[in-house]
């Protein structure tokens, strides 16, 4: 009974630091590495509510991607954090009081409430108890909600195609190689026959107009 | 020494109001604040799970799973966007974002 208390405190206190860490810290590749840290530790939370699949599901989409992106973004752009770090210091007492009270309120709620006892009529899909928690998920996820599951592959694939139309950009006098353009190129627009006086050449506005 | 629901809430609480005072005091740096949004959404996260095990019902992990599914987005789009204003502008200072005088 103490081993599940003791990580549930060693989980919770790790990732309650480093969440403090994060929006402190003076480096924000510190920051994301802090991110990393928090996210690992809130799915050390879920494996202990038993909830393993969003505990996995947190470590392989957030630390593994959204961290990573974070990390790329912060090491890809030259930026001089420094500068960004102005008005910490003047913001710190009053954003203090404001997150004291805010806690202080949400803690209040926390601690002065307790379940309706009818609450357990209202349960839309009971969590079955001779199945795994993926297989459980798995059960409700592709029946009574396939809806809402379709609905978030559309949102991840707007995203990615808003990533990808909003980064993507023509450098213009970049050389690239355009097959369509290679594919169609015939003998008359690549060759042309001239006759040229003996001891003379082509031009070089002639050159440059069949050079293409 | 039950570790029981007020728990888990007293830790997405907490996490919550970081996520907050993150945003307070990094007005300047964006990348703070999408990372300020992310421990937010974390918070929430740990909030449903909790509700869902400890109260028996598996739909609270179905919608954390499209709370993630939202995050992840987010956090895509918003990068984007602050790397095409970095190189339009040169900077991602967030008193620099008036270009619409909004």
């Amino acid at each position: 009974m103490i081993l599940p208390a003791l990580f549930f405190y060693l989980f919770a206190g790790v990732c309650v630091a480093s969440a403090a860490m994060v929006i402190s810290s003076r480096n924000p590749v510190h920051s994301v590495l802090f991110l990393i840290l928090a996210f690992v530790n809130a799915a050390g939370l879920f494996i202990l509510m038993g909830a393993e699949f969003l505990a996995m599901i947190l470590i392989v989409v957030y630390v593994g991607a959204v961290a990573v992106l974070f990390l790329f973004v912060i090491m890809m752009l030259d930026v001089d954090f420094a500068e960004l770090r102005e008005g910490f210091l003047e913001y710190l007492p009053f954003g203090l009081v404001i997150a004291a009270i805010f806690l202080l309120e949400l803690l209040l709620v926390v601690g002065g409430w307790t379940l309706n006892p009818t609450v357990t009529k209202s349960i839309t899909a009971a969590i079955p108890g001779d199945v795994s928690n993926t297989e459980a998920l798995g059960l409700v996820l592709y029946t009574k909600y396939i809806h809402y599951f379709q609905l978030a592959g559309m949102v991840l694939l707007v995203a990615m195609i808003g990533a990808i139309v909003l980064t993507l950009r023509h450098r213009a006098g970049v050389k690239r190689q355009d097959i369509n353009v290679q594919n169609a190129r015939t003998p008359e627009m690549a060759m042309s026959v001239r006759q040229v006086a003996s001891g003379q050449g082509l031009q070089d506005a002639d050159q440059a107009e069949w050079v293409k | 020494m039950t570790i029981g629901l007020g728990h888990y809430l007293a830790v997405g609480a907490i996490l919550f109001t970081l996520g907050t005072l993150g945003i307070f005091l990094n007005r300047k740096n964006i990348i703070i604040i999408l990372m300020s949004v992310e421990l937010i959404l974390l918070a929430v996260n740990i909030n449903l799970v909790a509700f869902s095990t400890f109260l028996g019902d598996i739909v609270g992990q179905v919608f954390t799973l499209l709370v993630l599914t939202v995050a992840a987005a987010e956090a895509a789009i918003g990068l984007a966007i602050l790397v095409v204003y970095f190189r339009n502008r040169g900077s991602i200072a967030v008193e620099d974002v008036n270009l619409m005088k909004g």
